[in-house]
Parts: C-alpha cells; sequence; structure tokens
C-alpha cells in the first residue's frame, strides 16, 4: 500500500526526535567518567528506572510486531505477550538483587566477580555482542518500515535516521541519556496505547464494509453457480463492469468471478465466501511485472489513472443480527468479538510464464471464537496438528521467553543504573506493571485494528499506527513518532551493551589494555559509533525479514548462552571458572547453530526448500538452554574449584548455596 | 528460619512457573480447552492469559512487601 505523507506526523517526529537529542546533549556533562558513562553514576531513582526498563523493553517487535500479528490472526500474538511478561519473572525473582550485588557495569561483571577470569570476560563479551546484533536488525527494520508512511522516505533513510539519532544519544551522555529517552519513551507508549484503546471500546464494532476511506467492499449473493453470477454490476463508485470467460485472463482455472470495467482497464476479481459458498466476496489484487505494478490491472500510485490497495478490516456478523454495538467495556469488547464473525485476508500467488506474478488478497470471513483461540498464524497452526515437533517448536519459543528476559544484556546492565539491590527490586515491580500493564492493552489495539478498516493487507507491522489513523491524523502522527522513540530507546540500551561489552571487556579485560577512565569512555564512544554503523547496514541489508521473528531469535541465544552460567554463579558453590566459560560457550554456538539449520532459516533467509533444515523443528531452546545446564555441571565437576574472590561490595553476600 | 528476599525469590519463582508451564502445556497438547468459555463469554485461552499478566504483577507486589527492611528502632 502507499501511503500519503502527512505534515503533522513529520512535524510532531521530528520534534521528538530534537526533544531527546536536546536531552542527551543537556544530560553530557554528566556522563564524562565511567561510572557515569555505563551506569549513570548508579543515582537513577528506582521508579524512573522501571518506568524505563518499559522504555529499554518495549520494542518495535512488542509495539509494531505483537499488535500486527494479532491484527492479522488473532490470540497467537498474544502469547508473545504472555512470553514476554513472564520472563520478568526470573527477571525479579532469581537475578535482580545478586546481579545488582554482583556487577558493576556489564553482564560480564557479574559472571566474573568471584573468578577474575580473561576467559569469562571474553565469552560474556562476545555473547553480549552476538545477542544485541540479533536484536539490532528487527528494530532497525522496524524503523524502515515505519519511516515510509510517516515522512514518505525509503526504508534506508529510516534506518539512517534513527542509526544516527541513537548514536548521538548515546555518545553524548551514555547510560544517562539513554536512561531518560527510555524513561520519555516508556511514559508515552504506554499513556497513549491506553488513549487508542479507550478510543477502540468507546468506537465499539460496526458490520460496515466500508473502510475508513469511505470505499466499500462488495458481495455478489445469490450465486449458486458461475454462470448465475450477474452479467454486470456498478461499483459504488459509479463504474460499471462485466463479467468476463476467466479463460482469457491469467486466473483461468481458478475459482475466482473476474469482471472487466467497461471503457477501462480496471479489473474486479471476486472469491467465494468459505461460510456461504453462495456469497462472491470482493477481492484486490496485486501484479507485478519486470518494473511495474499494477492494482486491479491499473498502475499504481497516488495520482489520476492511478490505483492503490485499500485499506482493510471489519466484522462481518455481530451477535443477535445487530449492527453495531456503541461503546463496550473491556470484557464485552471480547465477550462480542467472541461471537461476531471477523473478515480476516488470506493471499494467493499466481505465477505467468512471461514472469508476471499475481497477489491476490481474499476476503476470509472467520468465527470469532476461532480469531480469539490459539494455533491460528502459521507460526503457531503446528499445535493444531498431531505433529510432535510442531508442539515442541511452541513450547521451545515459550521456554525461551521466559528465561530470555532475564538473560538480555541490554536489560541486565539497566541494574547498574540503581543505588542497591533494593531499588533494583522495587524498579523491577514497576518495569512488570508497567510492561503488563502495556501488554493487556497489545490485545485490544491488535483486535481494535482487526476490525478498524484501516489494515494494510500487505503489513502487518503498521497495523498499530494505521489503527491510529483511522481515528484522526493527529493520533496517527502521535503514535507514529511513538514507535519511532521505541526503537530509538530500545536501540539506545543495545548499543550502550554493546559498547559496554567491547571497552569493558574485551579490549580492557581480555586484551589486557589498561585504559585511563576517560580513555575507557572514549573507547566505548568509538564502540557505540561503529556498532551503531553495524546496525545501520543490517537493518538496510534484512529489510524484508519479518520483525517479531528475529527478536525470538535474540531471546533463545541469551537464554541459551548467559542463563545457565547466571543462574548456577548464584545458586551451585560447585561452579568453577571453566564451567562457565564451557556453558557460555556451548549455549551461544549451539543456539546459533540451531538456529542457522533451522527450517524457518531455510525458507525465510536461505530461500531453500523448509524441508532440508537439519534440525526437527525450529526454536533451540528448548534444547540449548537445558544442554547450558548440563555444560556448566559436568566442566565443573571435571575442574578444580578456584579460590574465591573476596566480594567487596558493601552489604554483599556470597552466591547462595 | 528467617526468610530473606533470596527465600521467597525462589518461592515465588516456583508458585509462577506451575501456571505458567501449565499455560504452554494446554496449548501445546490440547489447544481445543482453551476455547471453552467458562466466564462471561470469554475464552480460557484469554482468561488464562491475563491471569499470567496480572499474576504476575500481584506477585511481584506481595514479594516487594514482604522483602521491606525491617523498621529500624531510633
Amino acid at each position: 500500500m502507499l501511503y500519503t505523507p502527512s505534515l503533522i506526523a513529520v512535524i510532531i517526529f521530528f520534534a521528538f526526535v530534537g526533544l531527546t537529542l536536546g536531552l542527551s546533549f543537556y544530560l553530557a556533562r554528566g556522563a564524562k567518567s565511567s561510572q557515569g558513562y555505563f551506569a549513570a553514576h548508579g543515582q537513577i531513582p528506582w521508579f524512573i528506572n522501571g518506568i524505563a526498563f518499559a522504555g529499554d523493553y518495549l520494542s518495535a517487535a512488542s509495539f509494531l510486531g505483537i499488535c500486527g500479528m494479532i491484527a492479522f490472526y488473532g490470540y497467537d500474538g498474544f502469547l508473545y505477550s504472555i512470553g514476554y511478561l513472564a520472563g520478568w519473572i526470573v527477571a525479579l525473582f532469581v537475578i535482580a538483587e545478586p546481579i545488582k550485588r554482583l556487577g558493576k557495569f556489564t553482564f560480564a561483571d557479574a559472571l566474573d566477580a568471584k573468578f577474575n577470569s580473561r576467559g569469562i570476560k571474553f565469552v560474556a563479551g562476545i555473547s553480549t555482542l552476538v545477542v544485541s546484533i540479533f536484536y539490532l536488525i528487527p528494530q532497525m527494520v522496524g524503523a524502515g518500515v515505519l519511516i515510509q508512511p510517516l515522512l514518505g522516505f525509503p526504508h534506508w533513510a529510516g534506518v539512517l535516521i534513527v542509526g544516527t539519532t541513537v548514536i548521538i544519544i548515546v555518545v553524548t551522555a551514555g547510560m544517562v541519556s539513554t536512561t531518560w529517552v527510555q524513561f520519555l519513551k516508556g511514559t508515552l507508549l504506554v499513556v497513549f496505547s491506553t488513549i487508542l484503546t479507550w478510543m477502540i471500546l468507546d468506537r465499539g464494532f460496526d458490520t460496515s464494509s466500508t473502510n475508513y476511506k469511505g470505499y466499500t467492499f462488495q458481495a455478489l449473493h445469490d450465486i449458486t453457480s458461475p454462470q448465475t453470477a450477474p452479467a454486470t454490476i456498478t461499483h459504488p463508485g459509479g463504474k460499471t463492469f462485466d463479467l468476463v470467460d476467466t479463460v482469457a485472463t491469467p486466473f483461468a482455472g481458478k475459482p475466482y468471478l473476474v469482471y472487466q470495467q467497461q471503457g477501462g482497464n480496471e479489473r474486479l476479481l471476486f472469491k467465494a465466501d468459505p461460510t456461504d459458498s453462495t456469497t462472491y466476496l470482493e477481492t484486490q489484487t496485486i501484479s507485478q511485472t519486470a518494473n511495474l505494478t499494477f492494482i486491479n490491472n491499473i498502475p499504481r500510485g497516488l495520482g489520476d489513472n492511478q490505483a492503490n490497495l485499500q485499506p482493510v478490516g471489519h466484522m462481518a456478523r455481530l451477535p443477535d443480527g445487530k449492527t453495531e454495538t456503541g461503546p463496550l467495556g473491556p470484557l464485552q469488547f471480547l465477550s462480542t468479538l467472541q461471537n461476531s464473525e471477523v473478515v480476516l485476508w488470506g493471499s494467493e500467488v499466481i505465477k505467468e510464464d512471461d514472469g508476471t506474478t499475481h497477489t491476490i488478497y481474499y476476503q476470509k470471513p472467520t468465527p470469532g471464537s476461532q480469531v480469539l483461540r490459539p494455533g491460528e498464524t502459521p507460526t503457531f497452526k503446528g499445535i493444531r496438528s498431531n505433529d510432535p515437533f510442531a508442539k515442541l517448536d511452541f513450547i521451545s519459543l515459550m521456554l525461551a521467553l521466559f528465561c530470555g528476559t532475564a538473560s538480555l544484556p541490554h536489560i541486565l546492565i539497566r541494574y547498574y543504573t540503581v543505588k542497591d539491590a533494593a531499588a533494583a527490586r522495587k524498579s523491577t515491580i514497576v518495569g512488570i506493571a508497567s510492561i503488563g500493564f502495556f501488554y493487556v492493552l497489545t490485545l485490544y489495539i491488535g483486535l481494535g485494528a482487526m476490525t478498524s478498516g484501516a489494515l494494510d493487507v500487505t503489513n502487518s507491522n503498521m497495523a498499530a499506527p494505521l489503527l491510529a489513523r483511522s481515528f484522526s491524523e493527529l493520533l496517527f502522527a502521535m503514535i507514529s513518532a511513538i514507535a519511532f522513540t521505541t526503537v530509538l530507546g530500545t536501540v539506545s540500551g543495545l548499543i550502550l551493551a554493546s559498547a559496554g561489552a567491547v571497552a569493558h571487556d574485551l579490549v580492557q579485560s581480555v586484551g589486557g589494555i589498561h585504559l585511563s577512565d576517560h580513555e575507557q569512555v572514549r573507547l566505548a564512544k568509538i564502540a557505540s559509533v561503529v556498532v551503531g554503523i553495524i546496525a545501520i547496514l543490517l537493518g538496510i541489508i534484512f529489510e524484508k525479514m519479518n520483525v517479531s521473528y528475529l527478536v525470538g531469535w535474540a531471546f533463545s541465544l541469551a537464554a541459551s548462552a548467559n542463563l545457565p552460567s547466571l543462574v548456577m554463579l548464584l545458586f551451585w558453590k560447585r561452579t568453577t571458572k571453566q564451567g562457565i566459560i564451557a556453558a557460555v560457550t556451548v549455549g551461544m554456538i549451539s543456539s546459533l547453530a540451531w538456529i542457522l539449520l533451522s527450517a524457518d532459516t531455510y525458507s525465510k533467509v536461505y530461500g531453500l526448500p523448509a524441508d532440508q533444515a537439519l534440525t526437527p523443528f525450529s526454536q533451540p531452546g528448548i534444547i540449548t538452554i537445558p544442554l547450558g545446564f548440563l555444560t556448566l555441571i559436568v566442566v565443573s565437576l571435571m575442574t578444580p574449584r578456584a579460590r574465591e574472590l573476596a566480594i567487596h561490595q558493601p552489604g554483599s553476600s556470597p552466591a547462595a548455596s | 528460619m528467617k526468610m530473606t528476599s533470596q527465600h521467597w525469590g525462589m518461592i515465588f519463582f516456583f508458585v509462577y512457573l506451575i501456571p505458567y508451564a501449565a499455560f504452554v502445556l494446554l496449548n501445546a497438547f490440547r489447544p481445543d480447552l482453551m476455547e471453552q468459555t467458562p466466564i462471561s463469554g470469554i475464552n480460557l485461552a484469554i482468561l488464562s492469559g491475563f491471569g499470567l499478566i496480572i499474576g504476575a504483577f500481584l506477585l511481584a507486589l506481595l514479594y516487594g512487601f514482604l522483602c521491606k527492611p525491617p523498621k529500624q528502632n531510633s
């Protein structure tokens, strides 16, 4: 779908960028030392830090990816919300206080607190870089996805603007500016998502097939066979179409009625309603030749004699034959949808011998009870089959989401920005409250978008901003700008975690180079620029990748590489430095190898048949997380216990037995 | 025995782990059960999902309350 850039959106977007940059320059004087640059002097108030947790954690995958998945498929996207939130239980109850006591600047500090081992610093630093880069890619791709409808710029421009802004934020004031940008973003995201949800509930549902731009999708009734279809139809726009024989079209032998515009080129296809075979519903077709794109056989564009895809999403039927509900309560909204019928959209691709490709987007009226049940997305449909590997794949993903949060380096470094373990605990509770509340809202935002008449059938990631556009241009501008700050906040945290890994763990500890405080900060700034440039390049290269999928990979990697060592260090006295080095290495390599050899990577990245993949299912966590624990136990038992170093933090206690 | 925040943390972790594991396993092996609508016409999938999110918040609050440092006598 082509979008018309919005002036108000451009103004608000640049106001947001200006605000975050101004904040960073203002705060720059507070981040001259390494303690200030990496940990904001440990003086961030716990409540601010808690909201900043939300700003750090609620990434483009959460806001754009989950809402989009719910809008296109229903409940399955909410499974991600549940898994992401559940991961904070591990962070709060197991990790938060010990990691604050053990660490200083980075996750490697905590792992290495008892051993002073270069090997631990090295593997933890590499693990931080790998996890952060996997997480960075979808954020940068999300930035590019947003920039097109917002400013009308190409994908690469969005990636470049976000990358450059984040580099400036991180270079000027490190963790100080990153924290305040994340606090700002977390606050705005939760507040505006609440407003959006309130507007969705206030609008309720109706059964109109007219989208928010005023276009009405047509339905042809009482067609018992193609021969009984009307020979001529008149669209509400005034155009008249004649039924033609499909033999003369690229759709011969396919279940479509084809209508050709009288005196024009427009061609409309209708497909039978799966729930009522005597009703045929209007479709939308994108045809792609070597260098031209057509919509319903008319050149794509926004000018005269050009066509654009129409926004979609409406209710087919409401309970008790109603045509509209009026305002609904939160539970009433869900129970009404449960007993209604929603029009989802499917697609079919037809290829011609000359290389022309036709993608037909067709309406799929679907019972609400089906929309609100698990197992409707391509990702999770396996749980409704008898395939044990498909079920294991699902369990593996939910395990990775549960274990991954407390292992993400950019989340872990936020524990060093508060003054003590109690503040770490309290800020995590604030984080859980704000993140949990937001995830509840994702269900309403996604379902609201599904029935908003504003969805782009080709791009699920735009569901939330386009839902806002169905209410007002101003709200669209605000939500889009907030989505941008969503990317800014998360990417800032990731780049800072990566810079810390390079400057503090790899160069200083492993390279054996002693750096002064000032040199350490300067090196971290240089590392931020380099990682930022890498992120920009990857964001451009991976333009076509699914946003939320890569985040799932990052969680699996983090959980497999980092969690076994963190947990065992805290709860098993017999843990040795060799055990930690082996566990991080094995967890990281095994999960990475599993991902690269999985069916999803074969089909989505390599373009190879999925059945050629070497792993039986795609998500590695259920194998590689236990493998990390097992490796640590076996290697620790095979190696002698080293003399433990004293841990000097006041009020600290050694790892519990 | 005096309960430390670490002890409470482990107890609450397992208190949460059990329903989360049950939720995941039910979705994986009995997704049809998730279609039941036991309360107010809302299905079990949504009720259990809301329950896990709200439950996490309530457990976090309780944990925060139990881990408060004892008041010092001046």
